[in-house]
């Protein structure tokens, strides 16, 4: 049987992106024990992903070399997948890892909206963000073909990415309209660092059509993608490609501060300015508490850092960074609304539950997530309805219920580890 | 508003859908209302053993019943009920539980069920993965599957199929002398009033005690022959018997989907739903014991239910003791994905005065309970 | 440490930059990663342990999520799809 460990910190960091290495080192600067705990192989996060291999001296490398060089105890390869009674359940390949902690800070990030079209299960449809997690883990798509749907920033990142890894990036398609698309660009100008930030974008992306209005309808090809049917400003067309990268915006991953207790607010997790959460001494920042990007990220895991080391001058001090940032999440939000056209492009035999198999048709009997789950299997696969509740909450308008252990699917030794206080009554 | 009903079923869980499917059948006007949607009560949390047990007489009766009509249903479910006719394995882990086996055998045999002795060395090479080695078992190939949401959906659609109405989202605040009042405040007239709410049954006839009795369930991913049979232990007997301490057995099936459900604790007194971390520890080390190679297996989900038990174990079937005009169809405990077939004939069989194919007496609400009476 | 690792994906042999996933691996091999419940070739979504569309199984243990495994040498990889 796999062996389990007892692991105790002062602050317990849970995600090693931007936002959990910046509150980790802020409270680390107190002298306590800190822990930053984290799912992939290493540190860094989406954006971060795989940055142990570019040039130094980047944002990125300060950070990790930061990180590197201090106290901080950092526990990799671990899914933090069981929250009570202020102890926290992580499994890690070999063996089942119980923490307890004194303070803690949830930076648990954010993941991709996908929804439903005719041929997005068919290999090589990929999220965009997917398409760059793989890249950066070492897929090489010199070459290959490539066209990037959806809505927001993030398309643009991606393909600035494919581009630079020897893809041939045929087309951007933005769902959002042009006059959005137009404002959203003047108002990151004012945003500190941004300017620079897009005009290097508009460098990276030159010669790349950038449609707006535009859409993907269906994908096809023969067991894996050959072709995208997209409609761009009410005309459809049919592109080959080798890849499609689609990802309709980012949706905070919540479930973690869920089952800790913490409350939401518009589907987010509601702190005050010292980034706590409702519950006492559990922190929580980054794309969780709002989707607002990298700087925003980092300065509100700073302020969580010092807050949870009761450092609140040091924390007040940022106070007006955040504010700054803090716009950037009011005018994404601005800019890439979900048009209605969105919610029609699933048929009846399209799959909206990739695990369970299950079609848009047969949800459309239901009346809500939970009726329709029991019901159909819909969300009971191993993605616990990751990938297919925030679609069916877009499409159906559902609201997604409660929370249930395990977070996400563990080894049954390591579910029987969960640490408990509760004394067996026999 | 259509011609009023005959019969109003008040919940629509398995219970309440094969009363409905039931006296549709019989050119009955029957409507359904549930306060949730079909299965939120005990159904939607249960593990869909189609079982013979033989705790007493009157469990056997009731089982044995349901399963032959579950048998003469099964070529009529469609693939989503998941049906799987598995058998049960009731495995026997020293000399005393072999004596279990032994006694169960003859007592089934008896009574018509076809059951087999299997020695330590059979056991083994019908469930490869149970650990080595074991006394022995007894397999009950008769016993099988299904997923009850899908189960009820099913028998809610029969009788649909037959003119039946099903109301959802409508809590019933009261019943009794031919009226159901909605907490809306809508009133509605029926010559028949029965009673499925399940654990909440009691909160609208008095007299009746069910009392909730908590469980849990853990769903693996899919590892299509892992297992073959529904694995139960024999000392599941000693520890389910008891009325008052939390207990956890070896109780793990096969789904159809590849997947293993794995259970099962019985706990009494708690009200809260949320898994409780003890009980799931200990309830899954158990498992550990019994198949090692379960601990590798990665979990998908644990959920919690609450079974509907009486004072005696048996279900609450027929008059209300305080208004016969109601009859109450409740209290399965954690056999009520069996017994719902049996429970809608006795019920089905009361309203037309018909003459039940198994007495009814054992069953009746108005009987007198003692927590021991069939120990 | 060397530039790339070699596994076997359906028996045939793969050279990976060292550090790529399992995932990787599987795409490059030209095998799909597994076979959906009605028996769709699948692959990768999300690329970040979400999705659970990329399981494979490794060196026999089945359902493992091939993008948050790296690969190591002569890793036995088995994808379905
Ligand atoms: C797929 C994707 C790609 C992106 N690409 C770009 C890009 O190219 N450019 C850009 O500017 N922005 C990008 N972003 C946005 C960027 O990630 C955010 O703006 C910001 O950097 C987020 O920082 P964070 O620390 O809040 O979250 P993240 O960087 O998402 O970090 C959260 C970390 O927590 C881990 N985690 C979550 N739950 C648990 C748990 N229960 N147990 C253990 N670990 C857990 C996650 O695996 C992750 O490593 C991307 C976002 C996503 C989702
Ligand atoms: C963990 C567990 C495992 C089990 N395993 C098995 C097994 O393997 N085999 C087996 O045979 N049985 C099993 N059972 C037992 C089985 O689940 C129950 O006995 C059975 O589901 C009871 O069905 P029911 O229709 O009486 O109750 P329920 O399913 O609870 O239905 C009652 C319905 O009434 C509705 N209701 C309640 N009050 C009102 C009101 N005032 N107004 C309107 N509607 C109302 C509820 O919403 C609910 O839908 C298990 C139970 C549990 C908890
Ligand atoms: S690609 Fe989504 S979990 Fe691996």
């Amino acid at each position: 049987m796999d062996s389990v460990k007892h692991l105790r910190f002062d602050v317990a960091v849970v995600g090693a992106g931007p936002a959990g290495i910046a509150a980790a080192l802020a409270a680390a600067d107190s002298g306590k024990t800190v822990g930053l705990i984290d799912d992939n192989p290493a540190a860094g996060g989406q954006i971060w992903r795989g940055a142990q291999n570019v040039q130094r001296h980047s944002v990125s490398a300060v950070w990790l070399e930061r990180l590197n060089k201090s106290a901080i105890q950092l526990v990799r390869g671990a899914r933090v997948f069981h929250a009570a009674d202020g102890e926290l359940a992580a499994e890690s390949d070999d063996s089942a890892i119980q923490i307890s902690y004194g303070k803690l800070i949830l930076a648990t990030g954010a993941r991709e909206l996908y929804l439903p079209f005719p041929g997005w299960t068919l290999p090589n449809v990929m999220g965009a963000g997917g398409l760059q997690a793989l890249v950066k883990s070492g897929l090489d798509i010199a070459g290959k073909r490539i066209v990037v749907a959806g809505t927001g920033p993030l398309l643009l990142a991606v393909a600035a990415y494919a581009r630079k890894c020897g893809a041939k990036v045929v087309g951007i398609c933005e769902q959002t309209t042009r006059p959005r698309m137009a404002r959203f660009g003047m108002k990151m100008m004012l945003v500190p660092g941004k300017a620079a930030e897009a005009l290097h974008f508009a460098y990276e992306l030159r010669g790349i059509p950038h449609w707006t209005d535009c859409w993907p309808v269906a994908a096809f090809g023969n067991r894996r993608l050959e072709s995208v049917r997209i409609s761009r400003q009410g005309q459809t067309s049919e592109i080959e490609c080798d890849y499609l990268a689609c990802g309709f915006h980012l949706i905070p991953n919540v479930e973690l501060p869920r089952m800790c207790g913490c409350q939401l607010k518009n589907g987010f997790v509601d702190v005050n300015e010292y980034q706590q959460t409702s519950v006492a001494g559990t922190y929580c920042a980054g794309e969780p508490t709002g989707i607002g990007g990298l700087e925003l990220a980092l300065v509100e895991g700073e302020i969580a850092g010092y807050a949870a080391t009761n450092w609140e001058d040091r924390a007040k001090h940022l106070f007006p960074k955040r504010a700054r940032y803090q716009t950037v999440v009011r005018i994404l939000k601005a800019a890439f609304p979900l048009r209605p056209e969105l919610k029609n492009l699933a048929r009846p035999d399209t799959l909206v539950c990739r695990c369970e198999d299950v079609s848009h048709e047969r949800l459309c009997e239901y009346t809500s997530w939970r009726a329709a789950k029991l019901h159909t299997r819909c969300g009971m696969g191993p993605c616990q309805g990751r990938v297919c509740a925030p679609a069916a909450e877009f499409l159906f308008g559902w609201q997604i219920d409660s929370v249930r252990p395990p977070l996400y699917p563990v080894r049954c030794s390591s579910l029987a580890a969960i640490p408990s206080h509760s004394v067996p009554r026999n | 508003m259509n011609k009023p009903s005959e019969v109003v079923i008040v919940g629509a869980g398995i219970v309440g859908a094969a009363c409905a499917f039931e006296l549709a059948a019989e050119g009955l006007r029957v409507l359904v209302i549930d306060e949730g949607f079909p299965s939120t009560g005990a159904t939607g949390a249960a593990m869909g053993h189609i079982v013979v047990m033989d705790d007493s007489e009157a469990q056997f009766a009731i089982t044995r019943y349901s399963q032959i009509l579950w048998d003469d249903l099964c070529d009529q479910l469609p693939a989503a009920v998941e049906f799987d006719p598995c058998g049960t394995l009731w495995v026997a882990a020293d000399e005393e539980e072999m004596a279990e086996v032994r006694r169960k055998f003859d007592y089934y045999r008896e009574r018509g069920v076809n059951a087999e002795i299997l020695d330590s060395q059979q056991v083994r090479d019908a469930e490869p993965r149970l650990r080595a080695p074991l006394t022995g078992a007894l397999r009950v190939p008769g016993d099988s599957v299904v997923y009850p949401p899908c189960a009820t959906g099913f028998l809610l659609q029969k009788a649909r199929e037959l003119g039946a109405r099903i109301i959802h989202g409508r809590p019933v605040a009261a019943i009794g002398a031919g009226t159901v009042r909605l907490a809306d405040g809508t009133v509605l007239a029926a010559a028949f009033i029965i009673n499925a709410a399940g654990q909440s049954a009691p909160q609208l006839s008095r007299g009746i005690s069910i009392k909730p009795r908590k469980g849990h369930l853990v769903i693996t991913d899919r590892y299509p022959n892992f297992l073959r049979h529904q694995v139960v232990e024999l000392g599941y007997l000693k520890s389910a018997h008891s009325l008052t301490a939390d207990s956890v057995a070896f109780n793990v099936q096969p789904r159809k989907t590849g997947q293993i459900l794995i259970g099962s604790s019985r706990q009494y007194g708690a009200q809260n739903s949320t898994v409780d971390e003890s009980i799931l520890a200990r309830m899954l080390q158990r498992a550990f014991e019994y198949m090692p190679d379960l601990n590798s297996l990665s979990a998908i989900r644990v959920w919690t239910g609450f079974r509907p038990a009486t004072p005696d174990k048996l279900p609450l079937i027929g008059p209300s003791p305080e208004d016969p005009s109601v009859l109450v169809a409740a209290g399965h405990e954690g056999l009520g994905i069996t017994t719902s077939l049996a429970t809608a004939k006795l019920i089905c069989a009361q309203i037309l005065g018909q003459r039940p194919a198994i007495p009814v007496q054992p069953y009746l609400p108005s009987r007198q309970m003692t927590a021991e009476a069939h120990v | 440490m060397s530039e790339s690792v070699s596994v076997r994906v359906n028996g045939k042999p793969v050279t990976v930059r060292a550090g790529a996933t399992v995932a990787v691996a599987v795409l490059a091999s030209g095998a799909t990663c597994r076979t959906s419940v009605t028996g769709q070739p699948r692959s990768p979504l999300c690329g970040m342990g979400t999705c659970f569309e990329c399981r494979v199984a490794i060196n026999g243990e089945p359902q493992r999520r091939s993008c948050q495994v790296l690969c190591e040498a002569n890793m036995e990889i088995e994808a379905n799809g």
